[in-house]
């Protein structure tokens, strides 16, 4: 027994000397913000809280490419990734495993807001690197990387401000599900953009829970009670259903701000050709599970990190739609890289303020 | 009595060797697990490994005690999971700053509890149907109290499941102690006994003079308890509440039951193989991620490793004749 307790002041020793040895590292960092402190023999692990829709898929296949090229790089040793099934108790227990397994860092996209700070905090305390993403987790010993919901509102609500002016304009909002967190946050933005611009109105609100054919329904069943609609809000996976139902109404196509679905954006193509349509396209990126890894690997190479970094949403303007077009797979979601030098730009845009920048369009 | 003992001994060697053998699996199972486990990775084979090894399987076990006493009388409980999360619900919220309104909502579950036992008795009802709805009435209950997950667990919650006993880790301990408290009042206590009895054949019991009513009464009541225990445990691990924590206990207490040597006919379970079933399951999931098995098939490969054990007690077990 008393070996036991040995190996735990040996384990114990070993992490208040890995402690110390992170100062150390802090002091390698280029110009360009890029740390290069040494993480060549680091490990990454990533625990998903749900594999089973596609989005997650393409997020889990997106970590393993930047992963295995960070490998073939020698910017890590290795990297592993552990999904539960949508269980947080079991996510919670494959946590307290990967801290056993010793990986120098934890990504986590957490099934729960609160329930996995037990092993969260179990991670921090074993000298672990612990980067919560696309999900709230409280546990403040966690970096977070995550959107700021409000630019999303707002830059749907700015949009419609630069086509529209100060004409007084009515919108219809579609919304996601009833009493879900992440509509509710999205709501709270626009409502917040709404009140700097007092010549829009929201006049219909539907839930169309992210799906083409809710959305489709939803609005079709509203529309007769509606007047002229100038645009339509949209959370994303709802804008290719807004518009059947708008050309199934014999109206004119208002301005749907679109999801980055290849639906949506094959339509917004396709008007676009016959009568010079012009929209905007919004949505989250399944890639956002690299910007987390390269925070950890950033953090563990001896970079400053924010504790909360804000990473951008995916925007496609008129002018890159083709572009993304073209890279977007039948019944997917415009993804694109998070490469480490543009994480690197997002964190320092985080720590002084500015802008955080935007992904660039593919070339 | 005289002559059922006088078949026992009769039986041939191999085939009480094959009995033990059945009772034993569980434990097998869980020392293979674990041997692969410090042969990947020695570090674990410490206090401190051990510690993170099993520390979420302490709410796990209780629930799945719980479980085993509603199996015992050959029903089945399906409400179990989302009992267990409303209870970190109550406990989150009120157990810090108003622990008497937290014990009361608690003696009311358990007595909620007792009364649904009493209602699957008098009306005759099927427990799969009642516990189901059950579930919905606990989920919502969760729900209307804690829309979104938050909350906090008292200090000395956290503080007790961080607590590092002298000797083995905590969740060692807790599994020893629970074990031995239920192989005592179940298994080897008469009253037990009893209790076994009423769910092998009710009607006997009745007959020998006791109340079958009170026994289910008090049975459904102490499995509430249990889950108010393993809902206590989780919130302070966890350190918060949250509605959908834990609705995978139920099938996995199911599991543990069946795994640890129980039967849905009723009256056949065994506390301690009911621990160590959910140890094994737990430590399943800790299995496959240190033998980085890729994450698409890790829930069927769970799954695999079930099946295998309980073909395995199959297997082991003797051919009625």
């Amino acid at each position: 027994m008393n070996k036991m307790r040995h190996a735990w002041r040996k384990w114990r020793a070993a992490l208040v000397l890995g402690l110390a040895l992170v100062p150390m590292l802090a002091s390698i960092t280029r110009a360009d913000g890029i740390a290069t402190g040494d993480t060549s023999r680091i490990r990454i692990a990533f625990s998903n809280s749900y594999a089973g829709n596609s989005f997650r898929q393409v997020m889990i296949r997106d970590f393993q490419d930047a992963a295995a090229q960070a490998v073939k790089e020698g910017k890590i040793k290795g990297y592993t990734v552990v999904s539960s099934n949508a269980s947080v108790t079991e996510q919670a227990s494959q946590m307290q495993n990967l801290i056993l397994q010793g990986y120098n860092a934890i990504i986590i996209l957490a099934g729960s807001d609160t329930a996995l700070n037990g092993a969260v905090k179990d991670a921090c305390d074993a000298g672990i690197v612990v980067v919560a993403f696309a999900s709230g987790v409280t546990e403040p010993c966690a970096y977070r990387v995550d959107y700021d919901l409000d630019t999303y509102g707002q830059a749907e609500m700015n949009y419609f401000a630069s086509r529209f002016g100060t004409k007084p304009t009515n919108l219809l909002e579609i919304r996601g599900l009833a009493g879900d967190g992440f509509d509710k946050r999205l709501h709270a933005g626009v409502e917040k953009a709404l009140a700097e611009y007092p010549n829009f109105k929201i006049v219909g609100q539907v839930y169309g829970e992210w799906t083409s054919t809710v959305a489709q329904k939803e609005v079709a069943g509203i529309l007769p009670s509606l007047p002229t609609i100038g645009g339509v809000l949209t959370q994303g996976g709802d804008g290719y259903g807004a518009a059947m139902a708008f050309e199934a109404a014999g109206r004119k196509l208002p301005i749907i701000i679109m999801g980055n679905r290849q639906d949506e954006l094959a339509l917004w193509k396709k008007e676009r050709a016959a009568e010079g349509y012009e929209t905007i396209s919004l949505g989250a990126t399944p890639s956002v599970s690299q910007a987390a890894f390269w925070v950890a690997q950033q953090i563990l190479a001896g970079k400053k990190v924010p504790k909360f970094v804000q990473v951008p949403l995916l925007q496609i303007h008129q002018d890159d739609l083709d572009a993304w077009l073209a890279k977007v797979p039948d019944g997917g979601v415009a993804d694109a890289d998070f490469s480490q030098a543009l994480t690197v730009a997002i964190i320092d845009a985080n720590a002084d303020h500015k802008p955080i920048p935007g992904i660039p369009a593919p070339k | 009595m005289g002559e059922a003992s006088a078949v026992t001994m009769a039986a041939p060697p191999w085939q009480r060797w094959r009995s033990l053998a059945e009772a034993g699996l569980p434990f097998a199972a869980l020392i293979v697990m674990l041997a692969v486990i410090i042969d990947i990775r020695p570090a674990v084979f410490s206090y401190f490994g051990f510690t993170l090894l099993f520390k979420l399987t302490t709410p796990l076990i209780l629930a799945a005690l719980g479980q085993m006493l509603i199996i015992m009388l050959g029903d089945i409980d399906l409400s179990n999971g989302s009992f267990v999360g409303l209870v970190t619900c109550i406990t989150a919220l009120f157990l810090t700053d108003n622990p008497g309104l937290a014990v009361a909502a608690y003696v009311a579950l358990v007595l909620a509890y007792a009364a649904f036992g009493l209602l699957i008795h008098l009306r005759a009802l099927p427990s799969i149907v009642v516990t189901l709805g059950m579930s919905f009435i606990w989920l919502g209950a969760a729900v209307m109290l804690l829309p979104a997950p938050g909350g906090l667990a008292p200090g000395w919650l956290s503080g007790f499941m961080d607590w590092r006993p002298p000797l083995l880790p905590l969740p060692i301990w807790a599994a020893i102690v629970v074990a031995l408290a239920g192989h005592l009042v179940i298994t080897r206590s008469s009253y037990g006994t009893i209790l076994r009895g009423t769910g092998d054949n009710p009607r006997a019991t009745a007959r020998a003079g006791w109340s079958v009513v009170a026994i289910r009464v008090a049975v459904y009541a102490a499995a509430g308890g249990l889950g108010v225990l393993a809902g206590l445990t989780l919130t302070g691990l966890t350190t918060s509440g949250d509605a959908n924590i834990a609705p995978a206990y139920t099938l996995i207490g199911v599991s543990a039951v069946i795994l640890g040597g129980g039967s849905f006919t009723g009256g056949i379970v065994s506390p301690v193989g009911t621990v160590a079933g959910a140890l094994v399951l737990s430590l399943a999931g800790s299995l496959l991620s240190f033998l980085q098995v890729s994450p698409t098939w890790q829930v069927g490969a769970q799954g695999g490793i079930l099946f295998l054990i309980l073909a395995g007690r199959v297997l082991l077990r003797e051919v009625p004749q």
